[in-house]
Protein backbone atom coordinates (compact mmCIF):
# COMPACT_ATOMS: atom_id res chain seq x y z
CA UNK A 1 0.00 0.00 0.00
CA UNK A 2 1.58 3.61 -0.92
CA UNK A 3 1.45 6.02 1.66
CA UNK A 4 1.82 8.58 -1.29
CA UNK A 5 -1.05 10.27 -2.55
CA UNK A 6 -3.54 8.60 -1.30
CA UNK A 7 -6.12 10.34 0.65
CA UNK A 8 -6.54 9.12 4.94
CA UNK A 9 -9.16 6.86 5.05
CA UNK A 10 -11.28 8.99 7.76
CA UNK A 11 -11.13 12.51 8.42
CA UNK A 12 -12.72 14.98 11.08
CA UNK A 13 -13.26 18.29 10.86
CA UNK A 14 -13.80 20.88 13.76
CA UNK A 15 -13.59 24.10 14.94
CA UNK A 16 -10.43 25.51 16.15
CA UNK A 17 -12.41 26.70 19.20
CA UNK A 18 -13.92 23.00 19.93
CA UNK A 19 -10.51 21.18 18.91
CA UNK A 20 -8.84 23.33 21.76
CA UNK A 21 -11.74 22.87 24.36
CA UNK A 22 -11.86 19.27 23.83
CA UNK A 23 -8.44 19.27 24.66
CA UNK A 24 -8.76 21.19 27.34
CA UNK A 25 -11.57 19.61 28.77
CA UNK A 26 -10.00 15.89 28.16
CA UNK A 27 -6.98 17.00 30.73
CA UNK A 28 -8.77 18.76 33.55
CA UNK A 29 -6.00 17.88 36.30
CA UNK A 30 -6.95 19.15 39.99
CA UNK A 31 -5.10 19.53 42.94
CA UNK A 32 -5.77 17.62 45.79
CA UNK A 33 -7.51 19.36 48.30
CA UNK A 34 -9.36 17.11 50.86
CA UNK A 35 -10.15 18.70 54.04
CA UNK A 36 -12.54 16.69 55.77
CA UNK A 37 -14.53 14.04 55.65
CA UNK A 38 -15.60 14.23 52.08
CA UNK A 39 -11.91 13.65 50.88
CA UNK A 40 -11.97 10.18 51.46
CA UNK A 41 -15.21 10.43 48.89
CA UNK A 42 -12.69 12.30 46.45
CA UNK A 43 -10.12 9.56 46.75
CA UNK A 44 -12.74 6.85 45.72
CA UNK A 45 -13.49 8.82 42.72
CA UNK A 46 -9.79 9.01 41.75
CA UNK A 47 -9.47 5.29 42.91
CA UNK A 48 -9.79 2.50 40.50
CA UNK A 49 -13.47 2.00 40.97
CA UNK A 50 -14.87 5.17 39.83
CA UNK A 51 -11.26 6.03 38.45
CA UNK A 52 -11.68 9.61 37.02
CA UNK A 53 -8.60 9.19 34.87
CA UNK A 54 -11.12 7.92 32.33
CA UNK A 55 -12.37 11.39 31.80
CA UNK A 56 -8.11 12.76 31.65
CA UNK A 57 -8.40 14.16 35.07
CA UNK A 58 -4.89 13.17 36.84
CA UNK A 59 -4.90 14.41 40.79
CA UNK A 60 -1.80 17.27 41.32
CA UNK A 61 -0.60 17.99 44.20
CA UNK A 62 0.72 21.36 43.92
CA UNK A 63 -1.44 24.29 43.10
CA UNK A 64 0.62 25.42 39.90
CA UNK A 65 -0.09 22.97 37.67
CA UNK A 66 -3.63 22.44 38.23
CA UNK A 67 -6.55 23.43 36.30
CA UNK A 68 -9.52 22.42 38.99
CA UNK A 69 -9.60 22.73 42.54
CA UNK A 70 -11.97 20.41 44.19
CA UNK A 71 -12.87 21.65 47.60
CA UNK A 72 -13.86 18.31 49.22
CA UNK A 73 -14.38 18.85 53.19
CA UNK A 74 -15.39 21.76 55.79
CA UNK A 75 -13.64 25.13 54.93
CA UNK A 76 -12.65 26.45 58.55
CA UNK A 77 -12.32 30.12 58.63
CA UNK A 78 -8.38 29.23 59.12
CA UNK A 79 -8.23 27.82 56.18
CA UNK A 80 -10.34 29.84 54.01
CA UNK A 81 -7.43 32.16 53.63
CA UNK A 82 -5.04 29.20 52.50
CA UNK A 83 -7.92 28.61 50.24
CA UNK A 84 -7.67 32.34 48.79
CA UNK A 85 -3.79 31.70 48.23
CA UNK A 86 -3.99 28.51 46.59
CA UNK A 87 -6.29 29.66 43.93
CA UNK A 88 -4.39 32.75 43.09
CA UNK A 89 -1.59 30.54 42.19
CA UNK A 90 -3.23 28.67 39.93
CA UNK A 91 -2.47 29.39 36.25
CA UNK A 92 -5.70 30.63 34.39
CA UNK A 93 -7.79 29.43 33.04
CA UNK A 94 -9.05 27.67 36.11
CA UNK A 95 -12.25 25.91 37.67
CA UNK A 96 -13.77 25.14 41.20
CA UNK A 97 -15.48 22.13 42.35
CA UNK A 98 -17.60 22.64 45.65
CA UNK A 99 -17.90 18.96 47.10
CA UNK A 100 -20.38 18.24 49.68
CA UNK A 101 -22.78 20.66 51.40
CA UNK A 102 -19.67 21.96 54.13
CA UNK A 103 -17.69 23.10 51.00
CA UNK A 104 -21.44 24.53 49.64
CA UNK A 105 -22.66 26.06 52.64
CA UNK A 106 -21.02 25.36 55.81
CA UNK A 107 -23.27 22.34 55.76
CA UNK A 108 -24.19 20.75 59.38
CA UNK A 109 -21.16 23.05 60.71
CA UNK A 110 -22.44 25.84 59.34
CA UNK A 111 -23.18 27.17 62.96
CA UNK A 112 -19.81 26.98 64.57
CA UNK A 113 -17.49 29.86 65.40
CA UNK A 114 -14.42 28.68 63.41
CA UNK A 115 -16.44 27.48 60.28
CA UNK A 116 -16.60 29.56 57.35
CA UNK A 117 -19.95 28.86 55.69
CA UNK A 118 -19.76 27.69 51.94
CA UNK A 119 -16.32 28.54 49.54
CA UNK A 120 -18.08 30.34 47.06
CA UNK A 121 -17.48 33.13 49.84
CA UNK A 122 -13.59 33.12 48.86
CA UNK A 123 -12.99 32.14 45.55
CA UNK A 124 -15.79 31.65 42.80
CA UNK A 125 -17.31 28.02 42.34
CA UNK A 126 -18.38 26.53 38.83
CA UNK A 127 -19.97 23.23 40.00
CA UNK A 128 -21.88 22.75 43.38
CA UNK A 129 -21.96 18.85 43.78
CA UNK A 130 -24.76 18.17 46.97
CA UNK A 131 -23.96 15.33 49.37
CA UNK A 132 -22.93 14.40 52.36
CA UNK A 133 -20.18 13.03 51.29
CA UNK A 134 -21.17 12.78 48.09
CA UNK A 135 -20.88 9.42 46.30
CA UNK A 136 -18.31 8.81 43.58
CA UNK A 137 -21.02 8.84 41.35
CA UNK A 138 -21.86 12.42 41.61
CA UNK A 139 -17.95 13.73 42.08
CA UNK A 140 -18.37 12.27 38.17
CA UNK A 141 -21.22 13.59 37.64
CA UNK A 142 -20.03 17.11 38.90
CA UNK A 143 -16.67 17.02 36.63
CA UNK A 144 -18.54 15.68 33.37
CA UNK A 145 -20.75 19.33 34.10
CA UNK A 146 -17.38 21.26 34.82
CA UNK A 147 -16.20 19.33 31.27
CA UNK A 148 -19.51 20.47 29.56
CA UNK A 149 -19.10 24.08 30.89
CA UNK A 150 -15.51 24.06 29.30
CA UNK A 151 -16.35 22.75 25.90
CA UNK A 152 -18.97 25.48 25.50
CA UNK A 153 -16.31 28.42 26.13
CA UNK A 154 -15.09 30.63 23.43
CA UNK A 155 -11.61 32.10 23.60
CA UNK A 156 -10.71 32.71 19.79
CA UNK A 157 -14.01 35.25 19.32
CA UNK A 158 -12.51 38.56 19.25
CA UNK A 159 -14.20 40.45 21.90
CA UNK A 160 -16.37 43.72 20.97
CA UNK A 161 -14.62 46.69 21.77
CA UNK A 162 -16.39 49.35 23.73
CA UNK A 163 -17.71 52.32 21.87
CA UNK A 164 -15.42 54.74 23.81
CA UNK A 165 -12.41 53.30 23.55
CA UNK B 1 1.43 -2.09 96.13
CA UNK B 2 -1.43 -0.89 94.27
CA UNK B 3 -4.09 1.94 95.86
CA UNK B 4 -6.24 1.44 93.08
CA UNK B 5 -9.66 2.37 95.19
CA UNK B 6 -10.15 6.69 94.54
CA UNK B 7 -11.12 6.51 97.84
CA UNK B 8 -7.80 5.03 99.10
CA UNK B 9 -6.29 7.73 96.45
CA UNK B 10 -7.88 10.90 98.28
CA UNK B 11 -6.56 9.78 101.50
CA UNK B 12 -3.53 9.64 100.29
CA UNK B 13 -3.56 12.97 98.67
CA UNK B 14 -5.17 14.56 102.12
CA UNK B 15 -2.56 12.73 104.35
CA UNK B 16 0.43 14.55 102.43
CA UNK B 17 -1.50 17.46 101.27
CA UNK B 18 -4.08 18.51 104.06
CA UNK B 19 -6.37 21.16 103.20
CA UNK B 20 -5.04 21.44 99.48
CA UNK B 21 -7.35 18.89 98.64
CA UNK B 22 -10.74 19.19 98.56
CA UNK B 23 -13.67 16.83 99.27
CA UNK B 24 -13.83 12.97 97.16
CA UNK B 25 -16.01 13.74 94.64
CA UNK B 26 -17.70 10.97 92.23
CA UNK B 27 -18.73 7.37 92.69
CA UNK B 28 -17.53 5.03 90.42
CA UNK B 29 -14.12 4.38 89.94
CA UNK B 30 -14.12 5.84 86.59
CA UNK B 31 -14.75 9.73 87.13
CA UNK B 32 -14.11 10.19 91.42
CA UNK B 33 -11.76 13.01 91.93
CA UNK B 34 -11.34 16.02 93.84
CA UNK B 35 -10.20 19.59 93.64
CA UNK B 36 -6.81 20.82 94.32
CA UNK B 37 -5.97 24.13 95.30
CA UNK B 38 -4.34 26.12 92.66
CA UNK B 39 -1.22 26.56 94.12
CA UNK B 40 -0.56 22.89 95.12
CA UNK B 41 -1.64 21.59 91.12
CA UNK B 42 2.39 21.24 90.30
CA UNK B 43 3.42 19.41 93.45
CA UNK B 44 -0.17 17.17 93.63
CA UNK B 45 0.28 15.89 90.05
CA UNK B 46 4.63 15.21 90.53
CA UNK B 47 3.21 13.00 93.93
CA UNK B 48 0.41 10.66 91.88
CA UNK B 49 2.80 10.28 89.29
CA UNK B 50 6.30 9.51 90.53
CA UNK B 51 4.46 7.66 94.59
CA UNK B 52 5.05 3.84 94.23
CA UNK B 53 1.64 2.38 94.40
CA UNK B 54 -0.09 5.20 92.33
CA UNK B 55 2.08 5.97 89.53
CA UNK B 56 -0.17 7.89 87.36
CA UNK B 57 1.87 7.59 83.98
CA UNK B 58 -0.65 9.30 81.86
CA UNK B 59 -2.07 12.39 81.72
CA UNK B 60 -5.66 11.05 79.51
CA UNK B 61 -6.80 14.50 79.10
CA UNK B 62 -6.34 17.83 80.60
CA UNK B 63 -9.58 20.21 79.66
CA UNK B 64 -11.48 23.07 80.86
CA UNK B 65 -14.96 24.27 81.62
CA UNK B 66 -16.57 27.59 81.78
CA UNK B 67 -19.04 28.44 84.79
CA UNK B 68 -20.30 31.93 84.32
CA UNK B 69 -22.28 31.92 87.45
CA UNK B 70 -19.90 30.59 89.68
CA UNK B 71 -17.58 33.01 87.90
CA UNK B 72 -14.46 30.77 87.63
CA UNK B 73 -13.04 28.72 85.21
CA UNK B 74 -12.23 24.67 85.79
CA UNK B 75 -9.67 22.79 84.76
CA UNK B 76 -9.76 19.47 84.49
CA UNK B 77 -7.19 16.60 84.61
CA UNK B 78 -7.79 12.87 83.67
CA UNK B 79 -4.88 10.34 84.59
CA UNK B 80 -4.59 6.99 84.36
CA UNK B 81 -2.03 4.58 85.29
CA UNK B 82 -1.25 1.78 83.08
CA UNK B 83 0.63 0.28 85.72
CA UNK B 84 -2.36 -0.18 88.16
CA UNK B 85 -4.85 0.63 85.40
CA UNK B 86 -7.01 2.69 88.04
CA UNK B 87 -8.20 6.16 87.38
CA UNK B 88 -8.47 9.85 89.31
CA UNK B 89 -9.55 13.31 88.37
CA UNK B 90 -8.33 16.42 90.04
CA UNK B 91 -9.70 19.76 89.61
CA UNK B 92 -8.55 23.49 89.59
CA UNK B 93 -10.34 26.48 89.73
CA UNK B 94 -9.46 29.85 88.47
CA UNK B 95 -11.05 33.37 88.38
CA UNK B 96 -12.60 33.90 85.19
CA UNK B 97 -11.50 37.61 85.02
CA UNK B 98 -7.85 36.36 84.80
CA UNK B 99 -7.45 32.70 85.26
CA UNK B 100 -3.99 31.50 85.99
CA UNK B 101 -2.68 28.29 86.80
CA UNK B 102 0.21 26.71 86.81
CA UNK B 103 1.72 24.34 84.20
CA UNK B 104 2.03 21.13 84.81
CA UNK B 105 3.91 20.28 81.32
CA UNK B 106 6.84 19.52 83.40
CA UNK B 107 5.38 16.73 84.91
CA UNK B 108 3.78 15.29 81.62
CA UNK B 109 5.29 16.26 78.49
CA UNK B 110 1.69 15.75 77.14
CA UNK B 111 -0.05 18.47 79.23
CA UNK B 112 1.68 20.97 76.74
CA UNK B 113 -0.31 20.88 74.19
CA UNK B 114 -3.70 20.14 75.80
CA UNK B 115 -2.98 23.19 78.05
CA UNK B 116 -2.21 25.03 74.74
CA UNK B 117 -5.77 23.87 73.94
CA UNK B 118 -7.18 25.13 76.63
CA UNK B 119 -5.67 28.27 76.70
CA UNK B 120 -6.87 28.70 72.85
CA UNK B 121 -10.18 27.93 73.49
CA UNK B 122 -10.70 29.13 77.21
CA UNK B 123 -7.95 31.59 78.10
CA UNK B 124 -6.66 30.12 80.98
CA UNK B 125 -2.91 31.31 80.95
CA UNK B 126 -0.47 28.07 82.17
CA UNK B 127 2.17 29.83 84.07
CA UNK B 128 5.78 28.04 83.20
CA UNK B 129 4.61 26.80 80.36
CA UNK B 130 6.91 26.64 77.68
CA UNK B 131 5.23 27.44 74.78
CA UNK B 132 2.15 28.83 74.92
CA UNK B 133 0.37 29.64 71.73
CA UNK B 134 -3.15 29.08 70.51
CA UNK B 135 -3.15 26.02 68.78
CA UNK B 136 -6.22 25.41 67.20
CA UNK B 137 -7.54 28.78 66.28
CA UNK B 138 -5.80 31.57 64.36
CA UNK B 139 -3.15 33.67 65.74
CA UNK B 140 -5.43 36.42 65.41
CA UNK B 141 -8.79 35.15 66.49
CA UNK B 142 -10.23 37.33 69.28
CA UNK B 143 -11.27 36.18 72.21
CA UNK B 144 -11.81 32.37 73.02
CA UNK B 145 -14.78 30.23 71.39
CA UNK B 146 -15.39 28.54 74.76
CA UNK B 147 -16.30 31.08 76.62
CA UNK B 148 -20.19 31.04 77.19
CA UNK B 149 -19.98 34.65 76.98
CA UNK B 150 -18.44 34.33 73.40
CA UNK B 151 -19.50 36.81 70.90
CA UNK B 152 -18.38 35.43 67.27
CA UNK B 153 -17.10 38.02 64.89
CA UNK B 154 -19.07 39.71 62.08
CA UNK B 155 -16.69 38.78 59.99
CA UNK B 156 -13.13 37.25 59.52
CA UNK B 157 -10.37 38.84 57.02
CA UNK B 158 -13.75 40.18 54.87
CA UNK B 159 -14.93 36.24 55.47
CA UNK B 160 -18.98 37.33 56.66
CA UNK B 161 -19.25 34.83 59.21
CA UNK B 162 -22.59 34.39 58.72
CA UNK B 163 -25.44 32.91 55.71
CA UNK B 164 -28.67 32.39 56.19
CA UNK B 165 -30.41 29.50 56.64
CA UNK B 166 -31.49 27.07 54.91
CA UNK B 167 -34.13 26.21 56.66
CA UNK B 168 -36.40 28.81 56.89
CA UNK B 169 -38.59 28.98 54.14
S1 LIG C 1 -20.28 17.37 53.55
FE1 LIG C 1 -20.49 15.70 55.05
S2 LIG C 1 -18.97 14.19 54.38
FE2 LIG C 1 -18.44 16.12 53.40
S3 LIG C 1 -16.96 17.10 54.73
FE3 LIG C 1 -18.97 17.84 55.31
S4 LIG C 1 -19.64 16.49 56.97
FE4 LIG C 1 -17.97 15.47 55.91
Amino acid sequence: MSLINTAPEMALTTKIDDFLNWTRKSSVWYMLFGLACCAIEMMQTGGPRADLDRFGAAPRATPRVSDLIIVSGTLTLKMALRTKVLYDQMPDPKYVISMGSCANCGGLFQLAYSVCDGVDKVIPVDVYVPGCPPRPEALTEGLIKLQEKIQQERWLVRKPVAANA
Amino acid sequence: MAVSDPAAVHAVLRSHFGDAIGDLAGTRPDNAGTTVAPSAIVEVCRFLKTETGLAFDCLSNLSGVDYPKRNIIEVVYHLYSYRYRHLFVLKVEAPRDNPAVSSVAGVWSAAEWQEREVFDLLGVTFEGHPDLRRILMPEDWPGHPLRKDFVEPEEYHGISTSRESLLKT
